[in-house]
């Protein structure tokens, strides 16, 4: 950290403090701040937020976690101190692994699909005509673009018990198919969304749905930094399409995928929105994840914001911990300097 | 016709067809994949809206209806004139405006200066910063839930939408600042220069100079900050329980918790949502992609 001080990289960046030292290639500068003052005031408001509403809760999460906040501490009555209280009920309660257990699972499985899902249809905008790779393009926006909430209802009416798009589509598969690969034929009335592991189901295929046109494009765009005549002198010698991706795009594109596999691991280790309103709220407890449990701890009677603190601190402890190799593999590639 | 004993121009002839012929199927196979992608993607936004347009008997039937055969206003003229949670659905999209915008507006001016320090000036505790934050970009906005709902309390903004404005621009802030760096850096800081020398005040260069070649990149980052305040579900959950209050995502799931049947309201609700961001969405597309990959695609 000690090499950002006040040497300047180039002499353009002479707004570094000058301390009566002439920078000579640039011009005075008009009078006002000093100088060094500037970047300060300019990064003042940003830093405040950030310090205040994102750097302060975090602080005050982990204090949280160690406390008893009630009702009444959340009415203004300080909160005592029970130390490793919350955690070791936390630890002890089945419920905290059950939901462990459907983070992890949920995240492993839904990163996996929309990753390879992703590449899949990256490498085939790759190799599509142009005029048919914007119409996919285009195509796959609609899904990016739906809002979490919006995804959410219209899995929930695809799936639905009734009327539910699936349930036709399942009847419509030849009986001998279905009862083969499903053991049974009739889906008229399949209610999806009552257990916990239909209710994931439903959630992985609605979470990928809506994310794989992110990695799509973001393969696309690195497939094309890459140099034609690479593939085309594999091609050359014979080279296989599996081998071409694995021996050059695959290494070439290493960067890309590390960052989009943190970035695929943060949002589903965190998703929300979509399991609350699959899941139909906080009653279904089976199907609870970590932000589901802590929410569901904070903020149904009576609240136990102290429990759902210690929830919040694993959840966040997890996720820094991939969060470092983002930032890592970032640092790397791009100059924070 | 064509033997091996005699290659003349048929057989080369002959073996281009066969090539051409290989290189048709596997475009025909491509773009048959490209077809069933483009379904799969499209296909649930298309039922919602054609949901929200077809009639009652035409929703509730255990048959495969494609698109309404008769087309009627009745969802939508519902969800506005009946309404949702006890007030018209303008209500939920006026107060999703309103949150949207203002995160937005007052957002685009901290990130805009934040953005210039840090691609402008060499400080100390530059690179700390930048690091800072890629870190907090990261933090969950659901693991923060707790505190802040505490302190919006204290703060006595609870149910009150400028309370989700400031959680809006303290999620969407440091994201904003990340993206925006890059377009203050590609001004050539010459141009800058050149006013400075002609005597212009920092203010003016800022002013003047700066800021109309840096708008574009504003414009793209505030709108990604727009799409992100318009969707937000989880804190409006929690910071807003006045029905009158409500953003549009906590009135859709109210709708949906409430009248779980009425799906040609629901559908009809939720595409009066969708619509501005898929809007939005095709204006900035390309450089949300960069932003988030933030550098790793390089070249």
């Amino acid at each position: 950290m000690a090499n950002t001080s006040t040497v300047a990289r180039d002499g353009g960046s002479s707004l570094a403090p000058a301390r009566g030292r002439h920078t000579g290639k640039s011009p005075r500068k008009p009078s006002g701040l000093p100088d060094w003052v500037v970047p300060y005031a300019l990064l003042l408001p940003g830093l405040v937020v950030i310090a205040g509403l994102l750097l302060y809760p975090l602080y005050q999460m982990v204090v949280m976690s160690f406390q008893n906040v009630g009702l009444r501490q959340i009415r203004g009555v300080p909160a005592e101190s029970v130390g490793f209280e919350n955690y070791q009920k936390l630890f002890e309660s089945e419920l905290f692994w059950t939901s462990l257990r459907n983070t992890v699972v949920f995240a492993v499985v839904t990163v996996a699909l929309t990753l390879t899902l992703g590449t899949l249809v990256g490498l085939l905008l790759h190799k599509l005509g142009k005029k048919m790779s914007t119409f996919l393009i285009v195509g796959i926006m609609a899904a990016w673009a739906t809002p979490q909430i919006a995804t959410a209802i219209i899995w929930r009416w695809l799936f639905d018990a009734e009327s539910g798009v699936i349930n036709w589509a399942l009847n419509m598969l030849p009986d001998w198919f279905s009862s083969l690969l499903f053991g049974r034929s009739d889906w008229t009335g399949e209610p999806w969304l009552n257990d916990a592991l239909t209710i994931y189901m439903v959630l992985i295929v609605a979470v990928v749905w809506a994310s794989f046109p992110f990695i799509a494009v973001s393969v696309l765009a690195g497939l094309k930094s890459i140099s034609q005549e690479l593939y085309e002198a594999a091609r050359m010698d014979g080279a296989s399409a599996w081998r071409i991706f694995w021996r050059i795009t695959f290494p070439l594109l290493k960067p890309v995928f590390a960052v989009l596999v943190v970035l695929s691991i943060i949002w589903d280790f965190k998703v929300f929105t979509q399991l609350f309103v699959l899941a139909g709220g906080t009653s279904n407890r089976e199907a609870f994840n970590l932000s589901l449990f802590a929410f569901t701890q904070a903020f149904s009677a009576p609240p136990k914001m102290g429990m759902g603190a210690a929830i919040a601190v694993v959840l966040t402890l997890i996720l820094l911990v991939i969060t470092f190799f983002y930032v890592r593999q970032i640092v790397k590639t791009e100059d924070v300097r | 016709m064509t033997t091996f004993e005699t290659p003349g121009r048929s057989g080369q002839l002959q073996a281009s067809r066969k090539l051409k012929q290989r290189k048709q199927l596997g475009k025909f196979g491509l773009n048959t994949a490209a077809v069933v992608v483009f379904v799969f993607a499209v296909f649930p936004v298309y039922w919602m809206v054609t949901t929200a347009f077809k009639s009652s008997e035409q929703i509730f039937t255990t048959d495969f209806i494609p698109f309404p055969t008769d087309p009627t206003l009745d969802h939508v003229k519902r969800v506005f004139t009946e309404g949702v949670a006890g007030h018209s659905i303008w209500r939920y999209l006026l107060n999703s405006s309103i949150v949207a915008l203002g995160t937005v507006l007052i957002g685009a001016v901290f990130s805009l200066l934040a953005a210039t320090a840090v691609a402008r000036f060499r400080f100390r505790g530059r690179a700390p910063f930048l690091v800072l934050l890629l870190i907090v970009q990261m933090v969950p906005g659901e693991a923060l839930l707790i505190p802040l709902f505490i302190m919006v309390r204290r703060a006595g903004l609870y149910d009150q939408l400028f309370g989700l404005i400031v959680v809006n621009i303290a999620m969407t802030l440091p994201f904003a600042i990340w993206m925006l760096r890059t377009f203050v850096a590609a001004v050539p800081r010459e141009l800058e220069e050149a006013a400075w020398i002609d005597g212009a005040s920092r203010f003016t260069t800022f002013w003047r100079v700066l800021f109309p070649l840096v708008a574009p990149g504003l414009v793209a980052t505030s709108i990604f900050s727009f799409i992100t305040a318009w969707n937000e579900f989880v804190f409006a959950l929690t910071l807003i329980s006045d029905q009158g209050s409500y953003t549009m995502p906590v009135a859709l799931r109210y709708f949906v918790s409430q009248r779980s049947v009425d799906w040609g309201g629901i559908m009809a609700a939720s595409t009066l949502m969708t619509i501005p961001v898929i809007i939005f969405f095709l204006l900035v597309q390309r450089r949300m992609v960069s932003g988030l990959v933030a550098g790793a695609v390089k070249g």
